[in-house]
């Protein structure tokens, strides 16, 4: 899985989550079959449990908010465990959480396999406009710069005895940040020189090296076949 | 003596053109402040020649103007005979060959081997005589096993050692360093002074490393206030600490140098 | 008023909306929206930054990106973060900040699982063009109502910035109602998302305000909003007397201190009227055309001692004990007081002539 061309993990990724999405959002079995799926494929790309948890943590605020829908939805009322609940509720917060869940693993399973050159290649396989590759390009190779700046300027600041939480630091903070600006700025300026002045015309060349595997399609497209074929299989037996 | 006398009586002149000539050079920023007064230089093919001088005395903004960064506001420069003019820009970029301080500015590819690449790939190189430059290149300065590698996870002397590799793979006239040496240990320091003194290139070498310029260049220019205001065997000009220390020059702590100059 | 429980989904922010979270049909749409707008700003994105974009457009996404993490708090254990579209089209000029804030969105969809890939085109609609075009667009305006001076642009981008994040919020709640998993009442829905993003709004503002000063002080250069309007040359003569470098700077003079002033707060003081109207009439009525919540308010009617009486509810009861519409009013009004508050301090330490900026900026 870590050597299939991005591209093609990238399309396969989105036909499974769109698969995922379409479901509707009574097909129960179909979600068990695509979290399956995609425990297989976890355990072929040799990610551990413990990664995805970690990474799964943005998806909280949904969490929270899908959490509070039975509560305050509209339509008819359902009795759950001594509470009054939206029937509509309880089902769209389900769908936000199944449905958001598999999309987070795929993303994190799907990250966890490419670095960020390979990425780039993909990216630009996909027909992307160019110079967002380009942007794209440099976020990647400086963004890890930029926050170490940062982090940098933070503990310089808190080496003084600066403590954040009250409203005046604020405006340190904000100082900070842009300092922080004009050094990236600057830096980019650099980097430009930089390219310029090894003959950089307007195109960043990114080597690809064009040969795709014979069976990476074949072995891509097996995930969002497979889960299209369960989800379907599953809301025809739910039907 | 004039610069190119002082080169002249170093080096006998060799048939081909200069690397560098610097002919009364001068230059102001877009806010007004003027840096360069009048500047000459030449250096021959072949030589190793340092360029010293106090921050703010015009090192880096000279240093701009040898591949068309910047423009004159008065005077020429000439790589190689070719003069420095917007026609001519491609080819000045490919024979002067910049390498700057900060090497994360340099290293702006995902890979090693895509930054050594970038360079020859812009002048039109493709395939297995692209393969091979980059191969030449990352081993002129010893770092061939890192070429899949991304630039974070080198070491800051290793990154030195690759921006000076892209440089090299568009094989360039003149190799310009500025402060090759800061920010190096001991021994990446000793490991940058064995490769220089392996290449056949011409060198600039832009530095406050003192030691360093006395062990690699046989000659160096002191640059004080926009002006060149020394230019002489670097042994020699090293010796006068009351003259340094009246350009804000200063040999390390404990530094002699070796008494035949 | 109708479940104002509605009050506490308010702060979740709208932004890096997940996979499913709105329909199909309206997920497609605001991605053929934004493919269209990025199209756009690809195009116009070379005058801003000419051919050094891509680079300089680079770093500035990795700095968008670093300074996303910045958080604040807003409320019973609630956090906002800044969201960088009007910091970015106040510092590289808007259509190079939809293309930051693009490539910061996907690099975040794809690397770090942050906001799903079927909603990206959701994602830089709210977050790279809503956010982007609505903080420019209120900070050019407001910057050509104040003196002309670089510094001018820090109060402008403070609005904005709010502006631009309560906008955001409004435009979700719109796809929310086209797309959304089920329905909410609207007006408590609208009056809640409207009412807490102008608290997050005001961090945003704050936050924005602060480092676009920080860059102006330093490198007005390099800020993309302020070209143009760096203060006149001036030469000095003999005896030391000033005198403007041209007979056009001679003629330059400020706009007089009350009258730009005053329609200031005219226009500050009409925004913040008609938002609180909008969010007044929204919350008290049932909104036309929309059958559906129509029908169930109905259904809520009913509910709704079920809803109050029961236990756990009452908790999330009394940090939404504020009616809705209050709270959205209340956020409009303390909103409107603080940036009274802002231009009365800049006003006040406003300099006299034209020298003290070219001393300052020297």
């Amino acid at each position: 899985m870590h050597d299939m061309p991005a591209h093609v993990k990238i399309v396969a990724t989105f036909a499974f989550v769109l698969v995922v999405v379409l479901t509707p959002r009574t097909a129960f079995l179909a979600f068990a079959w695509y979290a399956a799926l995609l425990a297989v494929v976890a355990v072929r790309a040799r990610v551990r449990p413990a990664t995805i948890a970690r990474r799964a943590v943005v998806e909280v605020p949904f969490v929270v908010f899908a959490a509070l829908l039975p509560f305050v939805a509209l339509g008819e009322r359902v009795e759950v465990a001594g509470l009054s609940l939206s029937r509509d509720g309880l089902l769209a917060g389900w769908n936000i959480v199944v449905k958001g869940t598999l999309g987070v693993v795929a993303s994190i399973l799907l990250a966890a396999t490419t670095d960020s050159r390979a990425l780039l290649v993909g990216v630009q396989r996909l027909r992307c406009p160019p110079q967002l590759v380009e942007i794209m390009a440099f976020m990647l190779r400086y963004a890890g710069v930029v926050t170490d700046d940062m982090r940098r300027m933070r503990i310089a600041r808190e080496s003084r005895g600066f403590t954040a939480g009250h409203l005046g630091h604020v405006r340190v903070v904000a100082q900070s940040a842009g300092a922080l600006f004009i050094r990236s700025f600057e830096r980019g300026e650099r980097v430009y020189v930089a390219m310029v002045s090894r003959g950089y015309t307007g195109r960043l060349p990114l080597v690809d090296d064009g040969a795709v595997p014979a069976g990476a399609w074949l072995s891509a497209a097996m995930l969002p076949g497979l889960a299209l074929v369960g989800g379907v299989l599953a809301w025809w037996l739910a039907s | 003596m004039t610069s190119q006398e002082v080169a002249a009586e170093l080096r006998p002149s060799p048939p081909t053109p200069p690397s560098l000539e610097v002919r009364d050079l001068a230059y102001a920023y877009p806010d007004g402040r003027q840096a360069l007064f009048g500047v000459d230089l030449t250096v021959q093919r072949g030589e190793r020649v340092a360029m010293l001088g106090a921050n703010g005395a015009g090192k880096t903004t000279l240093v701009l103007h040898l591949n068309g960064i910047l423009t004159a506001g008065h005077g020429t420069v000439r790589v190689a005979g070719l003069e420095v003019a917007k026609p001519h820009l491609p080819e000045i970029r490919r024979r002067v060959g910049l390498v700057f301080q900060d090497p994360d500015d340099q290293l702006f590819m995902p890979t090693v081997r895509d930054d050594v690449a970038f360079g020859p790939m812009n002048l039109g190189l493709r395939g297995a005589e692209l393969d091979a430059r980059v191969e030449a290149a990352l081993a002129a300065v010893a770092m061939g096993e890192h070429a899949d590698r991304a630039p974070h996870h080198l070491s800051f002397g290793q990154r030195r050692r690759v921006a000076m590799a892209g440089v090299l793979a568009m094989q360039p006239e003149v190799l310009v360093l500025d402060e090759p040496t800061s920010n190096l240990d001991p021994v990446a320091r000793r490991e940058l002074a064995e490769i220089l003194q392996s290449l056949a290139v011409t060198v600039l070498l832009v530095t406050h490393d003192l030691p360093f310029a006395l062990q690699l260049c046989e000659r160096c220019v002191v640059l004080s206030d926009g002006v060149v205001v020394r230019d002489g065997p670097t042994g020699e000009v090293l010796a006068d600490v009351e003259w340094l220390r009246r350009h804000r020059l200063e040999l390390p702590f404990g530094f002699a140098p070796p008494a035949d100059g | 008023m109708d479940s104002s429980v509605v009050t506490v989904v308010g702060p979740l922010p709208a932004l890096h909306v997940p996979d499913g979270f709105l329909n199909a049909p309206v997920s497609a749409a605001t991605a053929m929206i934004a493919a269209a707008a990025v199209l756009v700003a690809l195009r116009k994105a070379r005058g801003e930054l000419d051919e050094r974009t891509a680079p300089l457009a680079g770093l500035t996404a990795a700095f968008v990106f670093a300074v996303q993490m910045l958080n604040f708090p807003v409320g019973v254990g609630t956090s906002g973060h800044l969201m960088g579209g009007t910091l970015a089209a106040v510092l590289v000029g808007p259509w190079t900040a939809v293309l930051v804030l693009t490539v910061v969105l996907t690099v975040q969809a794809l690397v770090f699982a942050d906001g799903g890939l079927t909603a990206l085109g959701t994602n830089i609609l709210l977050l790279g063009i809503v956010t982007v075009l609505v903080g420019w667009l209120v900070t050019r305006m407001l910057q050509r109502m104040l003196p002309q001076r670089p510094t001018s642009v820090v109060p402008a981008s403070f609005v904005g910035a709010w502006l631009s994040v309560v906008a955001a919020a409004g435009v979700f709640v719109v796809l929310y109602l086209l797309g959304g998993a089920v329905q909410l009442p609207l007006g408590a829905l609208l009056g809640s998302m409207l009412g807490w993003h102008a608290l997050i709004g005001l961090g945003e503002g704050v936050i924005t305000a602060a480092v676009v000063a920080a860059v102006v002080a330093s490198r007005p250069d390099l800020v993309y909003a302020v070209r143009g309007l760096r203060p006149a040359l001036q030469l000095r003569d003999a005896d030391g007397v000033l005198h403007p470098a041209s007979p056009q700077d001679a003629v330059a003079a400020p706009a007089p201190h009350q009258r730009s002033s005053t329609r200031l707060v005219a226009v500050g003081a009409a925004l913040a009227l008609l938002l609180a109207g909008v969010v007044s009439f929204v919350a008290s009525g049932n909104p036309d055309g929309l059958e559906y919540v129509a029908g169930q308010q109905g259904f809520l009617g009913s509910a709704r001692d079920h809803l109050f009486g029961q236990q756990p509810l009452a908790d999330y009861g009394e940090v939404g004990s504020i009616p809705v519409g209050l709270a959205g009013l209340l956020g409009v009004i303390v909103t409107a007081l603080v940036g009274w508050l802002v231009f009365r301090w800049y006003a006040r330490r406003r300099p006299e002539p034209v020298n003290d900026d070219v001393n300052a900026s020297v």
